[in-house]
């Protein structure tokens, strides 16, 4: 434990600042959805957001780089990203809990199934099926048809495992000394995050242009929409941090026995590829 | 967790008043001014932020509730229109929940975990300066809403769909907003707060020499971080269903309402625990030192905490009994509460042994806790009668849930706010507390918090609905009584600020072990705690010897 070296930092600008631009922006969201207008509000938040906390991590990395922390506080930084990360996964355990619910309960339910079934008097006519293809509610349409998860999300798989991979070849580089092999595989794993992106941007296009599976689809699409567009948004922030990640591989900012930020982001993104899998297998193949 | 390096420092006793004292980093020249409370980094000072922000909400949350008491004095409708009624009830709930309860216990771990694990500070602390200027930030916003075209939330905090959706008022979708700014503020506190308490203790000091109240802590961080992402997500199921369309909680598009009561009780039970695990940790720690006796079962207590904890994820649906569950369902969720009412038993009886045969005095902060025993436990037991699922379809969603939660979150959570704050205040400001003024602030809440929530479990179980503006005429003499209570009880917490606002200006002079049973390692510190404590950790190891 602490041999008193524990580094306090001062006073700081940038949380209060980050409280404001993330307020900016949830703030200007709601004004756009509500009163429709406001996104210039929402924009600048977010773009604030990104400035603070690049200055933010810049002082923290300053400091680092000074030699202010100490073993005790490298912990600290390891419990945080691991509650964090823990945190992360409750989040989308509210969303499988969701779909499973769904597809276990409430769809049978509504078809008739168990003691009561009252629900099923709503809609007699309701048969349940997964994909739901036919929502109970004439108002609703469902999709017309669903995609193959052997042909792009497969590939998508290959893509976000491989690029955990790639990711630890270079943590390994890094930890032994070498550091071109960690940026070459660092740039492969961005390049493999990329790619999922794009394939998942035009499933996304064919999704909502020939399928019909959209938002407004019905259950099947609104769990779609949820489980895979919130995990496409952390893709999106784990390959912005592996992309900083880059840029200060690139300063010579890691050394071989401390580098706890390009650990961190490497946990985040293979917590990103884990649950990956679970989509993959539940919102997909079953 | 074994110490590695192990400094031989003496028993530290803040050697820092100045601030400028220490020699390894040379970086503490705090700000003045206000910019000071804007961009601090320590502990205490954040800690005091909280405290006062948690207070301000006591107040206006207060309020709304006295709006309330003022309509329900008399059947009829006199002052307010039944929509306003609905906001008030809604908003006070969030209020008092999200905006006092929480922070006021947030408050308390940042000012006292550093202290009683021998830190000196919280382990990320600009992060700590974020999750509290996050909360301001929310409640604006969420009270903003009050004033948007269609008001604000009117379908109580349980914001069940569709009345929070399909028919829900406009300002929704920044009610929504709010509470998330309020979730991330709970989920970076608690992650800081069990890091602070994983990492920085003082050398020698093991899982098992900690107070209970640092232990009820970690337990409700871990809490707060399982479930406070489970109610964003619920949440964010609720803003795609208001703007986008989707059909979560809609069963004509395959979803279901019921689905979004699951989500968000399985974040909400848990959460009924993260407001009362810290107060059992603040008795914990209370009632040993006035009793002047060591707390009986210390170990016992960590254990009971830790399975109230572990049982909170297994109970959720007691909330849902007349929804409409299959039998099977039924059964479980009715046993698993009752379970539950085990380890809550063990802390109350420990409570008391701890009391048996100790030289006991009634300090204010002694009283409070004192209550606190009797008075939650009235809650427990009224919990354990809702819990039985038969009766239970009897007294759902009348005055007698009402009355239960009441219970053990006014002079159960409120009250051990109260004893902490009277406990800590001579650490916090180097004065006593005024014990004469803080004995009339402790009866007046007691007579006033048993008159205004007694009486509802009577109208409750006469079958008095909850969340009404208006009711039947057989109710009145009950309402009465509660209304009367109520104004009691409310006006009553202006001697609260009183004492504390004398007790900051001044009063007999605190030693650095203001009580004398208290044992606990704040207590070696002087009164007031200079800004920065144990910069040099305190070697623990020494005391174990
Ligand atoms: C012995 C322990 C407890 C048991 C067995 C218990 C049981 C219950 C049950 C069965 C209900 C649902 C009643 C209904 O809606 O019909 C309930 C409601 C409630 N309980 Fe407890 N409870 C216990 C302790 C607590 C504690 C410690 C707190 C908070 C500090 C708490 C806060 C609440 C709240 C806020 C509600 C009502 C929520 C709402 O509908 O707005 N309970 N309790
Ligand atoms: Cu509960």
């Amino acid at each position: 434990m602490s041999g008193g070296s524990y580094y306090v930092p001062a006073s700081s600008k940038w949380p209060i600042f980050a409280g404001l631009a993330l307020a900016a922006m949830l703030v200007g969201l709601g004004i756009l959805l509500v009163y429709g207008w406001g996104s210039w509000i929402m924009g600048l938040g977010g773009v604030a957001i990104l400035v603070v906390m690049g200055l933010w991590f810049r002082d923290v990395i300053k400091e680092s780089r000074g030699g202010l922390y100490d073993a005790q506080m490298d912990r600290s930084f390891r419990w945080g990203m691991g509650w964090f990360i823990f945190s992360e996964v409750m989040f989308f355990a509210a969303f499988f809990g969701t779909l499973f619910y769904v597809r276990t309960f409430a769809l049978p339910w509504l078809d008739g199934e168990g003691a009561k079934g009252v629900s099923a008097l709503l809609w007699p006519d309701f048969a349940a099926s997964w994909p739901l293809m036919n929502p109970p509610g004439s108002e609703i349409e469902g999709p017309r048809g669903i995609a193959n998860p052997w042909q792009l999300p497969l590939v998508n798989t290959l893509f976000l495992v491989t690029s955990s991979i790639t990711l630890t070849i270079a943590h390994e580089g890094l930890k032994a000394g070498h550091r071109d092999s960690a940026r070459n595989c660092l740039i492969v794993t961005l390049i493999l995050g990329v790619c999922f992106l794009l394939v998942q941007g035009f499933e996304y296009y064919e999704a909502y242009a020939h399928l019909g599976i959209t938002l407004q689809a019905g259950i099947y699409g609104s769990t779609f929409f949820l489980l895979t567009g919130f995990h496409g948004a952390h893709v999106t922030v784990g390959a912005i941090i592996l992309a900083s990640m880059l840029w200060r591989l690139q300063c010579g900012h890691f050394e071989r026995d401390n580098h706890f930020g390009f650990e961190a982001a490497a946990w985040y993104w293979h917590f990103v590829d884990v649950v990956w899998i679970g989509l993959f297998l539940f919102v997909y193949v079953f | 967790m074994a110490p590695k390096l192990p400094p031989k420092a003496p028993l530290e006793h803040g050697n820092s008043i100045t601030g400028g004292a220490s020699a390894h980093e040379g970086e503490h020249h705090y700000r003045s001014g206000p910019l000071r409370w804007l961009l601090t980094t320590n502990h205490k000072e954040i800690g005091t932020l909280y405290l006062i922000f948690s207070l301000s909400m006591f107040m206006v949350g207060g309020i709304m509730a006295l709006v309330v008491r003022l309509e329900l004095f008399q059947p009829g409708l006199q002052m307010v229109q039944p929509e306003f009624f609905n906001q008030m009830t809604t908003m006070h709930g969030l209020i008092m929940i999200f905006g006092a309860v929480m922070p006021g216990f947030v408050g308390l771990a940042n000012w006292m975990v550093p202290l009683q694990v021998g830190a000196p500070d919280m382990a990320l602390p600009r992060l700590n300066n974020f999750s509290f200027w996050l909360l301001p930030i929310a409640f604006v916003l969420l009270l903003s809403t009050l004033l948007m075209p269609g008001g604000g939330p009117n379908f109580g905090w349980t914001s069940y769909a569709p009345l929070s959706t399909t028919y829900a008022p406009p300002s929704t979708t920044f009610f929504i907003f709010s509470l998330h700014m309020a979730g991330i503020s709970s989920i970076l506190g608690a992650i800081n707060i069990i890091a602070t308490i994983l990492n920085l203790r003082a050398p020698g000091m093991r899982l098992m020499d900690m107070t209970l109240f640092v232990w009820t802590w970690l337990i409700t961080a871990f809490l707060l971080i399982a479930v406070m992402p489970v109610l964003a997500g619920v949440l964010t199921m609720m803003l795609l269903d208001i703007n986008f369309g989707t059909s979560f909680f809609n069963a004509a598009g395959g979803g279901d309402p019921v689905l979004f009561q699951h989500l968000f009780w399985f974040f909400g039970h848990p959460e009924v625990y993260i407001m009362i695990l810290p107060a059992f940790g603040i008795v914990s720690v209370i009632v040993p030192t006035f009793a002047r006796k060591p707390l009986f079962g210390y170990s016992s207590m960590v254990y009971a905490t830790a399975s109230i904890a572990v049982l909170s994820f297994t109970v959720w649906a007691h909330h849902m009994f007349s929804v409409g569950l299959p039998l099977v369902a039924e059964l479980f969720f009715m046993y698993a509460t009752m379970l539950i009412a085990v380890p809550t038993g063990v802390k109350v009886f420990n409570w008391i042994a701890t009391l048996f045969r100790g030289s006991i005095t009634f300090e204010t902060a002694m009283l409070f806790a004192l209550a606190f025993i009797v008075l939650f436990s009235i809650g427990g037991f009224s919990g354990l009668m809702l819990a039985i699922a038969p009766a239970d379809f009897q007294y759902h969603d009348t005055y007698f849930v009402v009355a239960h939660f009441h219970y053990v979150l006014v002079p159960g959570a409120v009250f051990s706010i109260m004893a902490a704050v009277y406990y800590w205040l001579p650490k916090w400001t180097g004065h006593y507390p005024d014990e004469r003024l803080g004995r009339w602030h402790f009866w007046l809440s007691v007579i006033g918090v048993n008159l205004l929530f007694f009486p509802m479990h009577f109208a409750g179980l006469a079958g008095m609905p909850r969340r009404i503006p208006d009711y039947a005429l057989q109710f009145a003499d009950f309402n009465m009584a509660s209304s009367i209570g109520g104004f009691l009880f409310g006006f009553s917490q202006l001697l609260f600020i009183w004492v504390i606002v004398k007790c900051v200006r001044g009063g007999v002079k605190a030693p650095a072990r203001s009580w004398d049973g208290a044992t606990d390692l704040e207590w070696t510190v002087p009164s007031p705690a200079p800004l920065h404590t144990f910069e040099t950790p305190p070697d623990m190891r020494r005391i174990e010897s």
